[in-house]
């Protein structure tokens, strides 16, 4: 057995799997286990008690409206990447989507997972702070630039879940990634939106947590144009530099992704509701 | 301890198992199905690759009691070897293994690759495999194994929930 032992649940309510985590301070959430489960067999955590989120129906399911595209925390990638109305929405996060992994992955990892993990070289986190989401949770909304915090650390509290997370419907969106040929995971990636929060340019895997690229976000608030980016550069000071990647190539990739982010942003606008006549 | 009940490729297998146990490990150990293979155990070459409701995942990457009271389809399921699936046949032709350890993971992959209806080009395909890897065949066989069921077969990698 590789994985040290551990209570495994599988609560039916919301109520009864809070009540769980806060039976035990070593007590963790499992959502599609992409990310825990090989970290338990590197025992970089030991849980005692893993409390399985699948069957909470407060964190299932995708609704769409006018305004908004609202997705449950334990929405598999395969469903984000495939949903027909997250694809006419919120064609960049689709898309995102499709690019997280590979396809057993995808069946199984959530996009609540991925943004309590916070990884900064996960992909969503600049999805979300790019469209300016709402992260609702077991306690409060959070907005997307109150949430995540740091290297590994987000705004949640013990014992907190996310439940649902929902994004505005943008005007114009595109994302692009450099992944890590080996990995998959992003090196670094930039997420470019417009729409009722104004432009956002979020910036992911460049550095310890994901943040907003607020130079691009004023050349572009004006003037929603390739033209406006250019000289755009990004100061390497404070960004991650590791092996496969210096903090100055880095801030590099940052302004080119951005510039290539806009052109799909430009090229493929999402599907807008027509008011009816 | 856990009481742990999958359908597995149509039997029902009830075993008490440790809550730690992975479902790769429930179907060698527990169900005595060693088809599917243990590679890395660290969610990156495919070998362990089964269906569970109709979805390709990595069942060294899943416990067995997250799956409980679900289907799993694993290669033993597929065919026999008196009567192989196509997908089983179209790796024969073409020659699409060479040691084998790859093979029941890639075979189940391209099942699910071919009833999602990505099988579209080759280059779709091997962007389908990204979480497979093989050592020994170059992959050339593997892609050309799975194009040729999308086009002569596909229904026969329909999965028991899929509309007809
Ligand atoms: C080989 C491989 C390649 C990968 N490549 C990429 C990649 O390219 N890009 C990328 O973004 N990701 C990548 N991932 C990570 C993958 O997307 C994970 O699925 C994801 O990061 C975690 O989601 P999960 O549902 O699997 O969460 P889990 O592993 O179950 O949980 C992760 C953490 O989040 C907590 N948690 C889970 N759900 C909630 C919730 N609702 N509320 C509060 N806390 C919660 C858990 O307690 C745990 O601490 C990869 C993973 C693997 C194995
Ligand atoms: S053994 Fe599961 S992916 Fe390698
Ligand atoms: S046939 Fe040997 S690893 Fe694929």
């Amino acid at each position: 057995m590789s994985v040290p032992d551990f209570a495994y649940r599988r609560p039916a309510t919301l109520a009864e799997a809070l009540d769980l985590l806060r039976s035990d301070p070593e007590a963790r959430a499992l959502a599609g286990g992409q990310t825990l489960i090989p970290a338990l067999k590197q025992r970089m955590t030991r849980p005692s008690i893993l409390v399985d989120l699948q069957s909470i129906p407060e964190m299932r399911g995708i609704e769409v409206d006018a305004d908004r595209v609202s997705i449950g925390a334990m929405t598999p990638h395969a469903v984000t990447a495939t949903d027909p109305r997250i694809r006419a929405a919120i064609p960049a996060l689709a898309a995102m989507a499709a690019r997280v992994s590979h396809p057993q992955v995808r069946n199984l990892g959530t996009m609540g997972g991925s943004i309590a993990n916070n990884d900064p070289a996960a992909d969503y986190p600049a999805a979300v702070l790019g469209l300016g989401a709402e992260i609702e949770t077991t306690r409060r909304r959070i907005a997307a630039d109150d949430f995540f915090l740091g290297l590994f650390t987000t705004a949640l509290e013990p014992g907190e879940l996310v439940l649902r997370i929902h994004f505005p419907r943008p005007d114009n969106c595109g994302y692009v990634k450099f992944a890590n040929p080996a990995s998959g995971y992003v090196t670094t990636g930039a997420f470019v939106a417009r729409g009722p929060a104004g432009v956002r340019v979020a910036i992911n895997g460049a550095g310890p947590v994901v943040f907003r690229f607020t130079d691009a976000e004023a050349r572009l608030a004006g003037d929603f144009t390739p033209a406006a980016l250019d000289g755009l550069s990004l100061p390497a000071a404070g960004l991650n530099s590791d092996i496969h990647a210096s903090a100055a190539y880095r801030a590099r990739l940052a302004a080119v992704g951005t510039r290539r982010a806009l052109a799909i942003a430009l090229a493929q606008p999402p599907e807008q509701i027509k008011e009816s006549a | 301890m856990i009481e742990v009940t999958i359908a597995v490729n149509g039997i029902e297998q009830r075993h008490q198992v440790e809550d730690r146990t992975l479902l790769v490990e429930f179907l060698r150990d527990q169900c005595g199905l060693t088809g599917t293979n243990i590679g890395c155990d660290t969610t990156q070459c495919g070998c362990c690759t089964v269906h569970v409701d109709g979805r390709a995942i990595k069942s060294c990457t899943l416990f067995a009691a997250q799956v409980d009271g679900a289907e799993v389809v694993t290669i033993e399921g597929l065919g026999q070897p008196e009567n192989l699936h196509p997908m089983q046949a179209a790796f024969r032709r073409h020659h699409a293994l060479q040691c084998g350890y790859c093979t029941s993971g890639m075979i189940m992959q391209g099942v699910d690759i071919v009833r999602r209806g990505r099988a579209v080009d080759e280059a779709t395909i091997r962007h389908e495999l990204e979480g497979n890897f093989c050592r020994c065949t170059g992959y050339q066989g593997i892609v050309e194994a799975i194009a040729e069921v999308a086009r002569t077969a596909p229904e026969s990698c329909k999965a028991s929930g899929d509309a007809a």
